[in-house]
């Protein structure tokens, strides 16, 4: 039981985001698109933090994590290296996207947002539905997946905040365009990345009452229901990201106490990230590997 | 500290003269006073707040028992612990076979003898107490417990320490497989028995650690995690496998581990589910957390350590926990460790009815807890950026009793009142774990989402049992393990 969840391949996708590709076999079995898994590094003080399954390969046992540097985890994370192996991974944990022929399905993903939306863009795809995919990235050097989303989009619009690549404009643009046009309105639209961008795509989609559904990434600690730090007021109710989403009708999310809500520790993340050794902490992450993996 | 923990000699003399006494004379014996760490220096570690008996206290203590004949403790205590028989063996000094006593019918005596409720349970029903007219003087039988465990647990560790894991025997004697879903107390006892009988035992956790509640939940300084990782640690060298990570019904579902991983039986010990909250204004304001939170983020991962630990606690000086329970007792005295400066502990009824043990709220009173009873909370007031501020409360006073025996409390009008604080913990119970009811239809479930069980607890699937907070919904250590014990019997019987 030991020998899972070892790296099997890393690819560094820009500055801060890489792909890993991790052995984790009956994850692999069981994920479909829209889950997650929850990882930490350690058994003693790592923290745990939700990622999405990017992917998964039932035939060679692995799923794929794709990640950007944020905090204390993913930066450590980051440095590990083909062969070292992830302490921890949980999964896959939360509801499957509703996946099925909705006719025309627009995902607008925005930053790292790309990443959870690929496995849904190929399960939307897989159903028959014509899928048309807005990226948005605040440059150029900030796009990611582009290449990978392309391959199930019949449509695909990239959007820069600077112009640097694609249309300079943000993603609610050609969204808009999209809803207002006659003959090729979305019949849902999926949305990922920042809170602020799926509020915006969801107010955009709301007076034309198209069905928005958003992706959410809360904290979280165990992602069975049990600690309720996930919850978000969903049409006036506490909803839990971890076993009632973390797709949620997005006309219905509060994301303003959502986004508040995600900066709930911030002042101490910060502190925590400048007393981060980084090497010191590779070095104990490989010594505890060694020692487990008798 | 009182003097007879100071002069802890035991001697030859000493046993003599306990052993004369008559039935009079040993009423007469002081109730041994369970040492303490000074409330002042407590409120700044997480070490255990009981230090334990001394032997002597120990020796002392059991000789205030009358050895009843009818022994109405026994009656009294969940699982049925010989109790007169185990405490004789206390005045003998036969401590390992006191132990021996207690485990034919409860196998964690050291946790049972520090988180169970036995002001309600054996010690209630105690002739000594009840001739003195007070509940405080009934035989400490908890504390003896916790003494002959710990005397015990060390000297096994003394003479086990060069037990080498790899060399333990994980062969089974038949081929039957049994899956333990959980690792709390219920599962504990499950894996433990249908081991030894012989069967092959893998226990299955969601979180990266073993030991369910009593590790996530119970903190550090009313049972050391070095307790639970003892008894963990007896159940791999009895050859019980472990699988962390694993999510019931997610990462395995139930059908999946009986037909394409072959185990024969299952045991569901997955406990409590989801944390209730108030459904009143604010409670998803950034400061708000349920007690599972915080607990989990204080003792699972490490968070009391904050110079270490990467899961960060919430900045907040002054905390509001709500609810009267052991779980927001165990809330409130870790927010006084973790630096809160007040800790308020807001509950509806008054001190009488409150379900937490006494000896919890008397701890909690030393410690500098604020109770705040006959009150309730109306809303929670935040400022722009949501993050709490105070708290509105609303008095209340107690009516006619309701269907749980108690006065039911009725808010009183226009009595508001609010406290500044910047942080709430609501401790209010849990509903039932939702993923049963979502991954694994084909166990029927009560009104509430709890398993339903028949009197072997066997669920409405062949071979699939249950037990524990999945069950109960709310239940104690002791009573999980003593479903587990039931669970137990009727798996081996049925791979039989």
């Amino acid at each position: 039981m030991n020998k899972m969840n070892k790296i099997v391949k890393k690819i560094k996708i820009s500055d801060k985001i890489f792909k890993m590709t991790v052995e984790a076999p009956l994850i692999a079995e069981e994920r479909k698109a829209g889950q997650f898994i929850i990882l930490s590094l350690d058994n003693d003080i790592a923290e745990r933090i939700p990622l999405t399954i990017a992917g998964a390969d039932i035939q060679s046992e692995t799923i794929d994590i794709i990640f950007q540097i944020a905090g204390k985890t993913t930066k450590v994370l980051a440095q590990l290296e083909e062969g070292d192996y992830i302490a921890n991974i949980v999964g896959p944990l939360g509801q499957p996207t509703e996946i099925k022929n909705y006719g025309h399905a627009v995902c607008v993903c925005g930053g790292i947002g790309g990443a959870p939306m690929l496995p849904i863009a190929q399960a939307l795809k897989e159903a028959g539905n014509k899928v048309t995919v807005i990226l948005g990235a605040r440059s150029k050097e900030l796009i990611v997946l582009e290449n990978e989303l392309r391959q199930y989009a019949d449509e695909f619009i990239l959007c820069t905040d600077d112009g640097s690549a694609g249309r300079k404009a943000l993603v609610t643009e050609p969204l808009l365009e999209l809803c207002k046009s006659a003959d090729n309105a979305p019949d849902m639209v999926m949305t990922i990345g920042p809170p602020l961008m799926m509020k915006y795509s969801a107010e955009t989609t709301r007076p034309f009452k198209i069905k928005t559904y958003a992706s959410l990434n809360t904290i979280m600690i165990d992602g069975t229901g049990m600690c309720g730090g996930c919850r978000v007021t969903v049409g006036g109710e506490n909803k839990f990201v971890c076993v009632d989403g973390p797709e949620f009708d997005a006309h219905l999310v509060d994301f303003d106490n959502m986004t508040k809500r995600l900066n709930s520790f911030k002042d101490r993340e910060r502190q925590v990230d400048h007393h981060c050794n980084l090497d010191q902490e590779i070095a104990y992450l490989r010594s505890i590997q060694k020692d487990t993996s008798n | 500290m009182n003097k007879i923990h100071e002069d802890s000699k035991v001697t030859e003399e000493l046993i003599t003269k306990l052993n004369s006494l008559h039935a009079k004379e040993r009423m007469q014996i002081p109730v041994q006073e369970m040492p303490m760490q000074d409330p002042v220096e407590r409120r700044s570690n997480i070490k255990e707040v009981a230090l334990g008996f001394s032997e002597k206290q120990a020796i002392i203590e059991a000789n205030r028992c009358l050895q009843c004949k009818n022994a109405p403790c026994v009656k009294a205590c969940p699982v049925n612990i010989k109790i007169p028989d185990f405490i004789k063996k206390i005045t003998e000094q036969k401590y390992s076979e006191a132990v021996d006593v207690i485990k034919e019918t409860n196998v964690l005596p050291a946790i049972c003898g520090r988180v169970c409720p036995q002001e309600t349970q054996c010690q209630s029903g105690c002739v000594v107490g009840k001739s003195l007219k007070d509940i405080n003087k009934a035989v400490g039988i908890g504390r003896l417990e916790r003494f002959v465990a710990d005397y015990d647990r060390k000297r096994e560790q003394e003479k086990n320490n060069k037990v080498n894991l790899n060399e333990v025997s994980t062969s089974s004697k038949t081929t039957k497989k049994v899956a333990v879903i959980g690792s709390g107390p219920a599962s504990i006892v499950v894996a433990a028995d249908v081991r030894k009988a012989g069967h092959e035992v893998t226990v299955f956790e969601a979180f990266h650690r073993l030991g369910g509640v009593l590790l996530y939940g119970i903190p550090e300084f009313r049972l050391p995690k070095e307790i639970v990782e003892y008894e963990i640690e007896n159940l791999r060298k009895l050859g019980v496998k472990f699988q962390t990570n694993f999510v019931f019904g997610k990462t395995r579902t139930l059908k999946a581990l009986m037909e394409k991983d072959g185990f024969d039986a299952v045991f569901i010990g997955i406990g409590a589910g989801l944390p209730n909250f108030l459904n009143i204004p604010g409670e998803n304001y950034v400061g708000v957390f349920s007690a599972n939170e915080y607990l989990t983020r204080a003792n699972l991962m490490k968070g009391y350590n904050q110079e270490q630990a990467h899961t960060p606690m919430y900045n907040a000086k002054k905390i509001a926990i709500l609810g009267g329970g052991n779980v927001a007792m165990d809330a409130a005295r870790t927010a006084v460790r973790l630096g809160a400066e007040e800790v308020y502990l807001i509950y509806r009824r008054s001190m009488d009815e409150m379900p937490a043990r006494a000896e919890e709220v008397e701890h909690a009173i030393e410690e500098g807890v604020i109770f705040k009873t006959l009150c309730n909370a109306k809303q929670i007031i935040g400022n722009d950026d949501q993050c709490v501020t105070g708290i509105e409360c609303l008095k209340y006073e107690l009516g006619e009793e309701d269907n749980s025996g108690r006065r039911r409390p009725v808010a009183i009008k226009n009595s508001e009142f609010t406290l500044d604080i910047d942080s709430v913990i609501i401790a209010i119970g849990n509903s039932s774990n939702p993923l049963i009811k979502q991954t694994t239809p084909e166990l029927e479930l009560n009104e509430r989402g709890n398993i339903l069980v028949k009197e072997n607890q066997e669920t409405s699937v062949k071979n699939v049992f249950a037990g524990g907070d999945i069950v109960r919904g709310a239940a104690t250590v002791i009573l999980a393990m003593g479903e587990g014990r039931k669970a137990a019997a009727a798996i081996n019987k049925a791979l039989k």
